[in-house]
């Protein structure tokens, strides 16, 4: 059984393994569109760390004759559960496994104890019982192998929510039928950051992808708060057809106690391009890749990562559908019904006003 | 549009230069009579083919250029917009300006150039296989015109066979023979020019209205041929240097000049003799090439000065011999040309834009082959064979005393050269003292000087007063003139920022050290890795885009030769930026942004 999965070596016939929120992290590894990288933790370490411990006999013990409708005896039991998780000993090959995967991930980031992100990520997402487990089990910033492993047993522990346990216990489930992967995926501190469009949204132009992009963590660009660089890029040539350098006053930046800070910006810095032309390709070819993926315009959110080195910098946070023009449909050029054949009265009238004087060159 | 250029009649003649109308025929220059019109119109100055004074007789090949253009649009095909091209010799440069067709014409115009042209697109194929027919029997016409000096005595057979002429009438006659040829070689030229740009120019405006945003570069892309002749005569460079390694007789190139390689290549045996005789082959006609735009009787000729294709053949037997690949990758050119067409068809709206993006990006592809090619059979070879006969009529003049070199007769006028030839006939015939040697050396003397003159002052881009917007879709097409291109000239060059705007020729960003050069006999200064900055490129300096990082002219537009080489090569180009060898210095650090059309000065 495989205790670590990286996102990139994930296959479809994992996903039992590793739960929906990894495979999904997996998939979109596989098709191109690069997520923060991190590992699974598999279901089969939780498995191994319940099996070797006295985990049953704790929650048969502690949930014996339990009243469901007894909030406050719920809540007590529930929480000793979580606790006797959140400390019990991982075997000694899982620890280290854990612990050597993390290494490995610091190591790509560039350092000796990057900050990741821990979160559950449920087996069986479709059955309600796994899905109120670890709702909002996600640990931010978590620095260090020891850290990491806490947050990985608190993850698990979040199986025995009150709801879960008391769904569990009212359907008659057996306790051991639900089991829990976690993620642990690098934080992305970006260097700069923002949000393309797979299409011109001042003209609907599919041809092109839209970019702007700011300094530091992309809440600048989002809530609109600095007037970020503006690129265009030619989606089929990915050439860069345009671009717009703005002062961008002030960005959002990562303190020395993990906290995002918004500061200003030394006021060279702020004038100056905040992605180079590799950086503006790589997130025009992101934005395409994510179109071709889900089969229409996209709007992605995406970052520069400070940490990880050229060529693997650029990550995708988030991709929705574009809805603004997309629901207008792409613009035609011939009339539905019109008779294309006829090429001297188009070739007469491109003569009589050639598009070719209305100069489109970036500036 | 703010700001003006001088009107024509406000130019004065530069110090040295006085009397230069006599250089050129009368009705090429500026006239009082005509003044009133020549203020009014819209004047560019045309580096792209005469970047220097025009010397008196290569004028010609000016005029019965551009006057076979105008007779195309005008009385031929009846181009709807556009009337000819009217020129003036201004300070011994070419000055152009579109002559708009009248507006109540347009409509009966449209419908005959339907028809007329309408015929050529739909019989495009065989039109074109007949006009290679055409162009090949006219430079063998012109070829077989000798000019050899005048024999003492007649040979007996051309008494005994009646012929009843001789060989002074005939020098006069095969004279006036070039002439007709050069006058139908442009007929010819432009038979074809004006409708394959005119089908480009219908797909480029469907693209542009389907894709806003998509460059000129990714529509020349999709069009452009892979095949092409102007690159044959660099593709036989290649050839030749892979047969010297192949053949393992590359030790010929190391010894000195060409002399000593051919007498190398002769005593090495089989393998040289078989590289010299695969030479003359790929010469005739690939090396009539000339190291300009072919429109300078001045600019070398690979053919008639062989150091020149022996250095670039030496430079690929060197890069080879390091293990560089030196083809041209043609099954990626053509793979990339398909995948840049099937994207943008899938990014079209319906099934009715596809069809019509394909019909038109389909006619353009069986147009454009000869917008691509007919440069080497005009400009290079016909050309070339032009400046080798006059070359031979000087010659013969020469040995008469009437010059000082056979290069003194591009400083007649055409129509004085009859009057020389004739001068020659009739000592030859008398026999007497030609007038000739005490009456021509003089006037080429003091023609020479102010040519000189001439070519140091740099022209004003443009005269007269400036179009509203430039609508007129061959001058965009073939001189890269656009409203922005005129703004920037009367901006006078640089932008705020110390960067010069032209036209995004072709992608990438480079910087580098500029090297500028102001014609072809500057290429061998140019060093690897610098930018090559210059008034204008030709083909045939195609060889040294394997040194240099980008390039910079002040001319050209997207369809320049320095654009069509550069995206060939894949360097970043700006062309038509104005000003760039006035304001770059050689050595200077520049980057050249080909994308956007941006050089920016960084020292």
């Amino acid at each position: 059984m495989t205790t670590i999965s990286w996102f990139e070596s994930y296959w479809a016939g994992m996903r039992d393994e590793v739960g929906g929120k990894a495979a999904s992290l997996g998939e979109m590894t596989g098709a191109g569109l690069p997520v923060p990288p991190g590992f699974a933790i598999c279901t089969s370490a939780y498995r191994r760390a319940r099996d070797e411990s006295d985990l049953d006999a704790q929650i048969a013990r502690l949930l014996h004759g339990l009243d469901i409708n007894d909030t406050d005896s719920v809540s007590r039991r529930c929480a000793e559960i979580r606790r006797h998780i959140a400390t019990m000993p991982i075997p000694e090959g899982i620890e280290l496994q854990i612990r050597g995967a993390y290494l490995e991930l610091s190591a790509r980031g560039g350092t000796k104890e990057v900050p990741v992100a821990v979160r559950s990520s449920a087996t069986s997402e479709d059955s309600p019982d796994a899905s109120f487990a670890g709702e909002h089990d996600t640990y931010l910033w978590v620095r260090g192998a020891e850290d990491v492993i806490d947050a990985v047993r608190r993850c698990w522990a979040s199986l025995f929510t009150d709801r879960a346990t008391c769904y569990r216990v009212e359907m008659g489930y057996d306790h051991r039928s639900v089991e829990m992967c976690v993620v642990v995926q690098k934080m992305v501190h970006p260097r700069a950051a923002g949000v393309a469009f797979t299409l011109d949204p001042t003209n609907g132009d599919r041809s092109q992808v839209a970019i702007d992009a700011a300094w530091g963590f992309g809440e600048s660009v989002v809530a609109g708060e600095v007037t970020p660089d503006n690129f265009r890029v030619d989606k089929v040539m990915l050439e860069i057809t345009k671009r717009i350098i703005s002062t961008k006053s002030h960005e959002y930046v990562l303190t020395d106690h993990d906290s995002v800070e918004k500061v200003e910006t030394d006021p060279e810095r702020a004038i100056a391009p905040c992605l180079t032309d590799s950086e503006i390709k790589a997130i025009a070819r992101l934005a395409k890749t994510a179109e071709r993926h889900y089969g229409c315009p996209q709007d992605i959110e995406w970052a520069v990562d400070a940490e990880l080195p050229d060529g693997d910098n650029i990550i995708l946070l988030q991709s929705r559908p574009e809805t603004v023009w997309s629901k207008k449909g792409p613009t035609r050029v011939v009339a539905p019904g019109s008779n294309t054949g006829d090429f001297m009265s188009s070739i007469v009238s491109t003569l009589m006003s050639p598009l070719y004087s209305k100069s489109d060159q970036g500036t | 549009m703010a700001g003006k250029f001088p009107l024509p009649s406000e130019i004065t003649t530069p110090p040295g230069a006085e009397g230069w109308q006599e250089l050129y025929s009368y009705s090429s220059t500026l006239s009082e009579a005509r003044r009133e019109y020549e203020d009014s119109m819209f004047w560019f100055q045309d580096g792209v083919h005469w970047p220097k004074a025009l010397l008196p007789w290569d004028a010609s090949l000016m005029e019965l250029a551009i006057t076979a253009l105008s007779q195309y649009n005008t009385r031929h095909l009846l181009v709807p917009p556009a009337n000819g091209i009217d020129f003036r010799i201004v300070n011994g440069y070419c000055y152009l300006s579109p002559v708009p067709a009248p507006e109540a014409d347009i409509a009966m115009r449209a419908e005959a150039f339907t028809q007329r042209a309408g015929h050529y697109f739909m019989n495009w194929n065989e039109l074109y296989d007949n006009w290679l027919i055409k162009i090949r029997d006219l430079v063998k016409q012109m070829e077989a015109l000798e000019f050899n000096p005048l024999p003492d005595i007649e040979p007996l057979e051309v008494v005994t066979s009646g012929a009843g002429r001789g060989a002074g009438g005939k020098f006069q006659e095969n004279y006036l023979t070039l002439l007709t040829c050069a006058s139908t070689l442009w007929q010819y030229h432009f038979e074809f020019l004006n409708l394959g740009y005119a089908a480009y120019l219908d797909f480029f405006g469907f693209a542009k209205q389907a894709f806003p945003g998509i460059s000129d570069l990714a529509i020349a892309k999709m069009v452009a041929g892979v095949e092409v002749d102007l690159f044959r005569p660099d593709e036989e460079l290649k050839r030749l240097a892979r047969m010297a390694v192949d053949t393992g007789i590359t030790d010929a190139f190391v010894i000195g000049d060409v002399e000593a390689t051919c007498a190398a290549l002769k005593a090495s045996g089989d393998a040289g003799l078989a590289w010299i005789s695969s030479f003359q082959q790929s010469a005739e006609p690939w090396f009539n090439f000339s190291t300009g735009s072919g429109f300078s009787s001045q600019d070398k000729i690979w053919i008639e000065n062989v150091e020149i294709p022996f250095d670039f053949i030496k430079n690929y037997i060197t890069n080879l011999q390091k293990g560089a690949d030196i083809n041209r990758p043609t099954e990626a050119i053509s793979a990339e040309r398909d995948r840049i067409v099937s994207e943008y068809t899938a990014l079209l709206a319906s099934d009715e834009d596809r069809e019509a993006f394909a019909g038109k990006l389909g006619l353009a592809r069986v147009v454009f082959p000869y917008v691509e090619n007919h440069n080497f059979y005009v400009e290079h070879w016909s050309h070339s064979v032009i400046w080798r006969k006059m070359k031979e009529i000087g010659a013969v003049l020469t040995k008469e005393g009437f010059f000082n070199e056979p290069g003194d007769i591009f400083y007649l006028r055409r129509h004085e050269v009859p009057d020389a030839l004739f001068d020659l006939y009739h000592s030859w015939a008398a026999p007497a003292a030609p007038a000739g040697p005490a009456y021509w050396p003089p006037i080429v003397a003091r023609r020479r000087a102010i040519v000189e003159a001439l070519n140091a002052v740099k022209p004003t881009p443009a005269l007269g007063v400036p179009p509203e917007v430039v609508t007129e879709p061959f001058t965009i097409m073939l001189w890269g003139i656009t409203s922005e291109s005129i703004a920037n000239w009367l901006g006078g060059g640089a932008s705020e920022d110390g960067s010069l705007n032209g036209m995004a020729a072709s992608p990438g960003v480079e910087e580098g050290p500029a090297r500028v050069i102001f014609g072809p006999e500057q290429i061998n200064e140019v060093q690897e890795g610098e930018i090559l900055v210059a008034p204008l490129t030709a083909p045939s300096w195609a060889p040294i885009f394997g040194k240099i990082k980008a390039t910079v002219t002040d001319t050209g537009g997207m369809m320049s030769h320095a654009a069509i080489v550069c995206r060939e090569y894949g360097l970043p180009a700006v062309t038509g930026t104005g000003f760039a060898t006035s304001l770059i210095k050689t050595g200077q650090r520049i980057r050249v942004d080909g994308s956007n059309g941006k050089v920016t000065l960084l020292d």
